[in-house]
């Protein structure tokens, strides 16, 4: 949060890349994964499979109408069909290439940008951090969900616009992270040493601190990826978020949401989706925290 | 008819004035041949009938905003309009639930010489509920409230015909037009125009002070208004109080009724109504209003600008099925007439434009315009479903060989930045109760609101005279030809006529739901009872 | 100087400044947005006349800078100005800004508190519970839950938590619509649902933040020291570990704070609860510009104090800080 708030991050020693081949490295971390990684990693494999293949593994089209409305799970339509009478399990696996897209386009590009801005502002110091911090500061004290929700209404709902919003303005707390795990790290002597050899910016970044402070970034994507599918959907609560036709989880939550109160699951199932995703996500963080911080156990 | 159902007859009057018990009524049920369970029924339901006073009801509301005002010259939504024009306020006149007129605060009304002067009686001893008489002055401030170069009010190009307002003797108001209207008598029962108190010559629309059967309480604007019955007034109220709630959130709105927690809510969740039917303690009303949605083209603009085209895209929607997915059968499909069924001298003009993409085939050709493409402007804040409706459309117009291209605009500024600027788009009218006031406002040549740029020479002769015209059958003919010429040459394609889906409490009772505005013509906290 | 006392001045001095920029940006922002208070209230119905009286009764002919200069201008009067809703009324009906914020920032409070004091000491024991027992079946439970707690939408808890809680069984109620002159155990029992619904959003976070931050500390050189002279588990962390960790739960804690006073205008929307993310949303929508100016400034404060508070306990906590070389 400030200047001084960095002290409580553990400082890593860097990642030491042997001299046998990247793969077979690889392999041998991952046989030693415990099985909560192996179910992450396979639920997001299945979900990337999804997501490139959707229209293979779709029985329908994404936004054709193909039945009467509203019909019932089984037969036809293995999960029915919502008000329209288009297919819901056609939608759930259009979600998949959707929400799942369009929510990890957006935490990149957070991440990218927000990482970026954060590291430049731990290196430079001085007035580059400060115009930096204090525009940050700006971004941050202004409702995210209220300030998305009016740039939205200036540009206009697209899904373009919404990943550069959302990304922009949830970059600020990424680079809030990675500025102030970063000022860990900069201070160290191999930093200074690579500073005093002359290296240049990008290379110090690249090199010496970025994966020195990878831990804490990666373990803030799993979270700050589901913060983006929230966000979006909240967005479509209130009415801005990704348009209809186009099949996303998050609107699919929240246009089929009031049958829950009938004890209707249908509306379980795109929530279902997003929830199975986040915690998958989140065994893989953890296990790769678990890897990084060196403690053993 | 025999002797027992006779007195079953008499029973049911006199259940419903408390005067026989459900014992007597039961036996007398079972003597004129009813199961024991149809005669339960049969009481309960007589016995709901006459209304009765007493209790505090509760109402939800699917509008409201901190911006509300007092000020009738907004009243923009049902979180203004329902409590403060239906419950707290009256007008001159008031529209009945069969869509006649009635006088309100005016204890009769009748034209000059001519329907270019109206005179207003008002009602003897009517006073506000400061308890000040309402005066000919209280009613000219009221109306000159939305009348000058300085008004802001919504009723504004309402009330642009209006020549001069003045009194005559104690109470009377005599209202001199610029033209002929037979119709007069309906504007002034227009929801933005209640009588106010005068001050200084000025509608004092700040205290809240009117004559309506609720007193002003307390208000929190966008969450809240509670109202208490007015001991003083003219007509009948029956609740004790009454509080308006704004729940925006359509989900949040049915729990809160279904546990009970308030008594109605406005705009039901069409999506899940079926299963909100089963609920035992919830009723469903609907009733169809004068309320329409509609794809208005620019007559002006190519493509729209040939007849054969505006035609053939009439044909070429099938408007049942938009009823039937976007509405879930909740709205009466539209003939291209914007005149309701239930206005006075509606017709169902000929031929009908129903689904027939081989017509809207051999329109086009005629047109010379096979393979037309054409771009439609749409956002749902036009009106709830008008994207889905969009989409839907398109897929019709498939068959007929018409590529509908959908342009989704943003909701925001959607009234501003699109209806009337681009050449067809999604439209929504609340509808007005009388031909008239209808053409008036949207089809009339040069009206500010003519959403379709449509100027028909013989309709706009028609529109004057039928408005000077006195004689029922002839204003009939009239009107029917007028129509006719909306539904075969203007570009507004009338899709539906939507429904007013409200639920309630089995605890309420009431009458026939009148369809012009939403909320029992507005006046549900006056017509409805705690059975 | 105390550096307590120097960060203290320093981040207010801040604050101010940053207040400020903020109140230009949402200037410029509402004035992009299309329509303005007169064409939003009129709707379908405006018509150039009306409008224009509109725009001139509320000042809104006038040019934006100037509008923006008079407003600021009030400000540092401590005169936040008055909604475009009063616009046409006489003294005594006119709805000033702060008489409309007020009231709707107390109510937000009173569930921010109640939320918090659930929220913030569950997170923090289930944390500590998570980092001595890590990797056990306990941990996964309350890992598997509180992940899919944060990863479901706001709105889509609260009516599960509805269906259960008001509909099926009706321990609750649905509407938290609270009222000025409602005695307090009232109060509590209306925003029962909405106060669970904003405690199963953010302990989540704040309790992976704090089982994170301590198993961080775990591997370090003097937790092994202690480790070997021979400390129970549950002591190593709350005597060495929790002290040092300090600072990224506090900092956390304050973002989901500052979230419950910011952030929570859908589960107002679903509960209608008056609070002030829904009088904000409100005013944009209807482009009341004051409100949306007053609002801002209430919001931006309450993240600027927040973070302040947190950055005290992180130099309180932290013995380097506070004494630096």
């Amino acid at each position: 949060m400030s200047e001084s708030a960095q002290t409580g991050q553990a400082i890593v020693p860097p990642a030491r890349i042997g001299r046998r081949g990247r793969m077979s490295r690889v392999w041998r971390v991952l046989r030693k994964a415990p099985p909560t990684a192996w179910f992450g990693m396979i639920v997001i494999a299945l979900y990337l499979v999804t997501a490139v293949f959707a229209p293979l593994l779709a029985p329908y089209p994404e936004t054709e109408l193909v039945g009467g409305a509203f019909e019932p799970w089984g037969g036809q339509f293995v999960l029915g069909t919502d008000q329209l009478g288009r297919d819901m399990l056609s939608r759930l696996i259009y979600g998949a290439r959707n929400s799942v897209g369009i929510a990890f386009m957006t935490t990149m590009l957070s991440f990218i940008l927000g990482s970026a801005l954060g590291l430049t502002a731990a290196i430079s110091r001085g007035w580059v951090d400060q115009v930096l911090s204090r525009a940050v500061d700006v971004l941050m004290s202004i409702p995210q969900l209220i300030f998305a929700l009016v740039l939205l209404s200036i540009v206009g709902s697209s899904i373009f616009n919404l990943v550069i919003i959302i990304a922009v303005l949830d970059s600020t707390r990424v680079f809030r992270l990675s500025r102030s795990v970063a000022q860990g790290v900069v201070v160290m002597d191999y930093v200074e040493a690579a500073r005093l050899r002359g290296e240049k910016l990008p290379w110090i970044m690249r090199r010496e601190i970025l994966p020195n402070i990878m831990a804490p970034l990666v373990a803030e994507f799993g979270l700050r990826f589901c913060f983006v599918f929230l966000t979006i959907s909240a967005l479509s609560f209130l009415g801005l978020g990704i348009q209809p036709p186009t099949a996303d989880w998050g609107s699919m939550v929240r246009d089929n949401a009031a049958l829950i109160t009938y004890g209707d699951v249908t509306p379980l199932l795109p929530a279902g989706a997003i929830a199975l995703l986040t915690v998958a996500m989140n065994f893989v963080v953890d296990w790769f925290l678990h890897k990084t911080s060196g403690l053993r156990e | 008819m025999s002797e027992s159902t006779e007195k079953l007859k008499l029973a049911e009057k006199l259940v419903g004035r408390g005067q026989v018990s459900r014992r007597q009524f039961v036996q007398l049920a079972l003597a004129a041949g009813f199961t024991a369970a149809a005669a339960e029924t049969m009481f309960v339901k007589a016995a709901r009938a006459e209304p009765k006073k007493g209790g505090s009801a509760k109402f939800g509301l699917a509008h409201g905003a901190t911006t509300d005002s007092l000020d009738p010259a907004g009243y923009p939504d049902t979180a203004t309009q329902i409590p403060f024009a239906g419950a707290m306020s009256n007008n001159l006149t008031v529209v009945d639930a069969e869509g006649n007129i009635h006088p309100d605060l005016a204890e009769s009304f009748e034209p000059g010489d001519d329907a270019a002067t109206w005179i207003f009686k008002i009602r003897n001893g009517v006073t506000f509920h400061d308890g000040k008489s309402v005066t000919p002055e209280d009613v000219i401030a009221s109306f000159q409230h939305h009348m000058g170069a300085d008004s802001k009010s919504a009723a504004k190009s309402l009330l642009t015909d209006v020549k001069e307002i003045k009194a005559d003797g104690k109470d009377k108001v005599v209202f001199v037009l610029g033209g002929a209207n037979a119709d007069f008598p309906y504007v002034a029962s227009e929801y933005h125009i209640p009588i106010m108190p005068a001050k200084d010559g000025k509608a004092d629309w700040q205290s809240g002070v009117r004559t309506g059967a609720y007193v002003f309480g307390e208000w929190e604007p966008g969450v809240r208004a509670h109202l208490t019955r007015n001991p003083n007034y003219h007509g009948t109220a029956w609740f004790d109080d009454v509080e308006f709630l704004t729940i925006a959130d359509v989900t949040a709105r049915t729990a809160a009724l279904t546990a009970g927690q308030i008594h109605w809510i406005s705009r039901a969740d069409l999506k899940t109504l079926n299963l909100l039917k089963r609920d035992p303690n919830v009723n469903i009303d609907e009733v169809t209003g004068l309320g329409h949605y509609t794809f208005p083209m620019h007559v002006n603009a190519a493509p729209f600008d040939n007849v054969d085209v505006r035609t053939a895209l009439k044909y070429a929607v099938n408007r049942q099925d938009v009823v039937d997915k976007v509405f879930l059968g909740h709205a009466a499909p539209g003939n291209d007439n914007p005149i309701a069924p239930g206005v006075k001298f509606a017709v169902d003009p000929e031929p009908k434009f129903t689904y027939d993409p081989e017509k809207a085939k051999f329109h086009l050709k005629k047109a010379g315009m096979e393979n037309l493409k054409v771009d439609l402007s749409v956002a749902d804040a036009a009106f709830n479903g008008a994207v889905d409706a969009a989409v839907l459309y398109q897929q019709h117009a498939k068959a007929a060989g018409i590529d509908i291209n959908i342009i989704r605009e943003p909701n925001d500024g959607y009234w501003d930045n699109v209806w009337l600027k681009k050449p067809w788009c999604a439209s929504y009218w609340g509808g007005r109760p009388t031909c008239d006031w209808m053409f008036t406002t949207v089809y009339a040549k040069g009206a500010g609101w003519n959403e379709t740029n449509w100027a028909n020479p013989r309709f706009n002769e028609l529109l004057v005279q039928g408005r000077a015209e006195t004689d029922e059958k002839k204003r009939a003919t009239i009107y029917a030809e007028m129509q006719q010429l909306v539904h075969d040459d203007c570009g507004a394609l009338v899709l539906v006529f939507n429904n007013y889906v409200d639920a309630s409490s089995k605890k309420l009772a009431h009458g026939k739901i009148a369809g012009n505005w939403e909320g029992d013509g507005f006046k549900i906290a006056e017509r409805w009872w705690f059975a | 100087m105390n550096p307590v006392l120097r960060t203290v001045l320093q981040r207010l001095g801040l604050g101010i400044a940053t207040l400020f920029v903020v109140s230009i940006i949402i200037s410029l922002t509402i004035e992009m947005l299309p329509g303005d208070f007169a064409r939003a209230i009129l709707g379908q119905s405006a018509t150039p006349e009306t409008v224009a009286a509109f725009q001139r009764e509320v000042g809104l002919d006038r040019h934006p800078a100037l509008r923006y200069l008079d407003w600021i201008g009030g400000v540092v009067r401590g005169d936040f100005g008055e909604s475009y809703a009063s616009a046409g009324s006489l003294a005594g009906h006119r709805r000033l800004v702060a008489d409309m914020i007020g009231p709707r920032l107390l109510n937000t409070l009173f569930l921010a508190s109640a939320a918090a004091l659930i929220a913030v000491p569950l997170s923090l024991f289930l944390g500590v519970l998570a980092a001595l027992y890590r990797n056990s079946i306990f941990d996964r439970v309350v890992n598997i839950v509180s992940l899919t707690s944060i990863s479901s939408p706001e709105f889509f808890l609260a009516y599960i938590l509805i269906m259960f809680l008001a509909v099926k069984f009706p321990i609750f109620v649905s509407l938290a619509s609270i009222s000025p002159n409602m005695p307090f155990l009232d109060r509590l029992y209306v925003i029962a649902l909405p106060t669970l619904t904003l405690v199963l959003v953010i302990v989540a976070q704040m309790m992976r933040m704090t089982r994170a931050a301590i198993i961080n500390l775990l591997a370090s050189p003097y937790i092994e020291m202690s480790r070997l002279k021979g400390a129970k588990p549950l002591q190593i962390i709350v005597r060495h570990a929790l002290p040092n960790a300090w600072a990224p739960i506090v900092n956390v804690i304050a973002l989901n704070l500052a979230y419950l006073v910011v952030g929570v205008v859908v589960v107002e929307v679903v509960f209608t609860y008056p609070g002030i993310g829904q009088l904000m949303v409100d005013a944009v929508s209807k482009r009341d510009l004051p409100v949306v100016q007053g609002c801002a400034l209430v919001f931006a404060a309450t993240y600027i104090l927040l973070n302040l508070l947190a950055d005290i306990v992180t130099i309180v906590s932290n013995p380097r800080l506070l004494h630096p070389r």
